[in-house]
């Protein structure tokens, strides 16, 4: 029998306890501060305008939505930047962010002329590995989270990656570090593309919460702007998953960037080869969606204003469960949950810890001590914070 | 700045995939009396892409229905979807229904299952995979990035006579190593359209019987052949009813049109009830690592049309309607051949079922259709009868008959 998905489990869990005071801090899918789904009012109205709009059902292309794959590269990368401007990106739209890092590995696996291994910041999302490792692709870590401080192992990430073997590619989250929720500063960032081009490691940014850490979109893609100015080749993975709300429509992008418009076409033929065994051509109707949302300039306007209001939530409740911990009178440091950003927060519970919080109150959460802040509201954040004193103090 | 080479240089180019690359062509064709007879997707009887009218609206409904969120569907997808779809590939009274060992797991369209299946039988040890000759391309691309080291053909069309190559068939079968699969397509075959009799589906059993040689069937296009669901279903359940543990591939993109919504359903059926369900959860494994979970839009249509009585009879009207104007389609070409005099025996052309049509023509007389006449036909022949129309039949036979009369016959 397969095992559980460790994630997943833990919504089934949850599902099955009666307790009225239960919280699910496991799955990452925003809620509002009722604990409900939040299904952003710019994409029912995009919606409303597709479904009038009659379009036809025709196949897409195998690389998708023309329009989708412009847009999703111009968000990442900034429109006066050289890689849109020059049209140097080769992007597919995939199904969400897995399907745009099995697609990305895939190629690498088939088409990189440097070592045939991704590098992961210790710990990432669970699901990198087996992803990678599907596609053909040796996991290996570089040191990242310190468990003592709750933060950046900074030194230790530099160290380690100046021993990766030249030419290998590193992971790199772009924002939102899943499951930590730390992330470098920009100066650590620079550093970091230095010692990236010294080693001549190729860069493999996930982008799963673009606009989703900070409120902004433009400051949540420094790091991969920042990479792309220093003229870094790089591979991307986004997903709309969570800024635009689109879980289940499977709405995502992978780019690879290229020295001319000519080698773009290349790429992409490649790329088309890998999809049409896996499943054809992507599913159009959150792609749709997401097109509009970006090209449509009231909508996008709107969309900008509720992606904020997510994230604003979240940080909201971060500041709030802190304050509320200093209330419970816990003697621990607590910073790192305001340090931290986006939908994640790496406790720093141990496994005992996270058992007796599960058992005892019925908060559930991730084995590793990750809680998903967007499952935290005005109305449990009291009853959270009482929990979590009291299965450390 | 200058920056280093890049990694991916030497890339070249591969070549693009034979049937979008007609499309393409067919697109930047600025002939008025182009057809494009290539890829496989229905077109009404203007030559236009049919939206069923029962699909657009369920659509409309879902749109401006605000109890629906965009959460994720479970690994295996959307339950009711599964649950309907297995359903309508295995019958309502299967055995394996009733007891309990026939479950369906939501998938990327027919690719997406096929996918998934090679991945999981490949992990279950099996190493060879059998499909017929000729097959739909992607079944090679699918079974050789799942990693079966040994991909085999069964004989199955007969160019000269235009029909089934039975006994060469069965005797190809009859040498499968152990730890085969076998493509089988349920109905309305890609790219003959020529379909076993009954008596040579249960001949087909028998062998596989023999040879445990495990049946995954191909079924992307129920309800074309015939105009019936269950008539096209015919072969999958006969060999739930001998008792085989077998794999149904199932696509909507045709029959319910929704090609660009990816919705499909791997049926599995296996001998108990245990097994189905360690069967799943491995696939749910196999699915994380690939797309996480399937895109709910196309799962809620289908799963609201076949679970709504009504909504489920407009749909089978639907696909009468597609069934029968391709056969007439049929009917009326066969006429023209006939009437213009075309050297050969066209009766292939009406006794072959479903989207697609062999004609015979070669390589040569089909790339004289493109090129010459702008006649958009694949390079082995193969003619999608929905790009057929009362307007354009006439040009369509006349292009085919001066291709057999004067383009070289031998290869």
């Amino acid at each position: 029998m397969g095992p559980p998905d460790a994630i997943l489990g833990v919504t089934e869990a949850f599902k099955k306890d009666t307790n009225p005071k239960k919280i699910n801090l496991g799955a990452g899918a925003y809620r509002d501060d009722n604990g409900k789904p939040y299904v952003l009012k710019s994409v029912l109205k995009a919606e409303k305008m597709i479904a009038d709009e009659k379009l036809d059902k025709e196949y897409a292309p195998i690389s998708g939505l023309p329009e989708f794959c412009k847009a999703s590269a111009e968000l990442a990368f900034g429109e006066n930047s050289a890689v849109i401007k020059n049209k140097l990106y080769a992007t597919a739209q995939s199904i969400s962010g897995t399907g745009a890092l099995r697609v990305g590995g895939a190629f690498l696996k088939a088409f990189h002329n440097g070592p045939k291994v991704v590098w992961l910041p210790t710990p990432s999302w669970g699901n990198h590995t087996p992803i990678m490792k599907h596609a053909g692709l040796d996991v290996k870590q570089y040191r990242y989270f310190d468990a003592k401080t709750c933060g950046i192992d900074f030194k230790g990430a530099v160290e380690d990656i100046k021993k990766i073997p030249q030419g290998s590619v590193i992971l790199l989250h772009a924002c939102a570090h899943n499951p930590t929720g730390v992330d470098p500063t920009p100066e650590q960032w620079k550093e970091l593309s230095q010692v990236i081009k010294q080693q001549k490691l190729l860069p493999y940014f996930d982008m799963a919460y673009q606009g989703y850490a900070s409120g902004d979109v433009t400051r949540d893609a420094f790091a991969v702007r920042y990479f792309a100015e220093q003229g870094h080749q790089m591979v991307l993975s986004q997903s709309y998953a969570k800024n635009m709300g689109l879980y289940g429509e499977r709405v995502g992008a992978v780019t690879v960037t290229c020295d001319s418009a000519e080698e773009v076409g290349r790429v992409l033929s490649q790329v088309k080869i890998l999809i049409r065994p896996m499943y054809s051509s992507p599913p159009v109707h959150g792609a749709r969606i997401a097109a509009k949302l970006m090209a449509t300039p009231e909508l996008r306007k709107e969309w900008l204003v509720e992606l904020k209001g997510m994230a604003d939530r979240i940080i909201t409740m971060r500041k709030m469960l802190r304050d509320n911990l200093t209330k419970e009178g816990s003697k621990h440091n607590w910073s790192h949950i305001t340090d931290q950003i986006g939908m994640f927060c790496f406790t720093g519970l141990k496994p005992n810890q996270v058992e007796r919080i599960t058992k005892e109150f019925s908060v559930y959460l991730t084995k590793d001590g990750r809680i998903s802040i967007a499952g935290v509201s005005s109305k449990n954040n009291a009853y959270l914070a009482h929990a979590i004193h009291e299965v450390t103090k | 700045m200058s920056s280093p080479r890049s990694r991916f240089a030497d890339i070249e180019y591969d070549p693009p995939i034979e049937v979008f690359q007609l499309t393409e062509n067919y697109k930047k064709d600025t002939f008025d009396k182009k057809v494009n007879l290539g890829v496989g997707a229905y077109r009404d009887e203007n030559g236009k892409p049919w939206v069923l009218p029962v699909v657009r609206k369920v659509e409309a409904q879902l749109a401006t229905d605000l109890t629906l969120d965009h959460e994720y569907l479970a690994v295996a997808g959307l339950e009711e979807f599964c649950i309907a779809s297995t359903k309508l590939a295995l019958g309502e009274d299967s055995p394996a229904l009733t007891e309990n060992r026939g479950v369906g797991v939501q998938c990327l369209s027919g690719t997406g299952s096929l996918r998934l299946a090679a991945e999981f039988l490949r992990r279950a040890g099996f190493d060879t995979v059998y499909v017929s000759d000729p097959t739909w391309g992607n079944h090679l691309g699918i079974f050789r990035d799942a990693h079966f080291p040994n991909i085999r053909k069964y004989a199955y069309w007969d160019a000269e006579k235009r029909a089934i190559m039975f006994d060469r068939l069965i005797s190809d079968l009859k040498g499968a190593p152990p730890n085969s699969v076998a493509i089988l397509h349920a109905a309305a075959h890609n790219p003959t359209g020529s379909d076993p009799t009954q008596e040579q589906w249960a001949a087909i059993a028998d062998v596989c019987e023999e040879r445990q040689i495990f049946p995954l069937f191909d079924s992307a296009y129920q309800g074309f052949s015939t105009g019936d669901l269950d008539l096209d279903a015919w072969a999958p359940r006969y060999f739930v009813r001998r008792g085989f543990e077998l794999f149904v591939c199932q696509s909507y993109a045709k029959n319910f049109g929704l090609y660009n919504e990816r919705i499909g359903n791997l049926a599995v059926v296996t001998r108990d009830a245990d097994s189905n369900a360690r069967i799943r959860s491995k696939m749910r494994t196999i699915i994380r690592q690939m797309w996480s979970n399937p895109p709910a839009h196309g799962a809620r249509i289908v799963a609201t049309i076949l679970n709504n009585a009504a909504l489920f009879n407009e749909w089978k009207e639907h696909v009468r309607t597609m069934a029968s104007r391709i056969r007439s389609m049929r009917e009326l070409l066969y006429q023209k051949l006939k009437g213009l005099g075309t050297p050969g025996s066209w009766e292939h052309i009406i006794t072959q079922t479903g989207m697609f049509s062999y004609t015979g023509l070669n390589t040569k007389q089909s790339e004289f259709l493109v090129r010459d006449l702008h006649i958009y036909i694949m390079r082995d022949g193969r003619i999608n009868m929905c790009g057929i129309t009362p307007s354009n039949v006439d040009y369509v036979a006349q292009g085919i008959h001066e291709a057999v009369n004067k383009v070289d016959s031998k290869v």
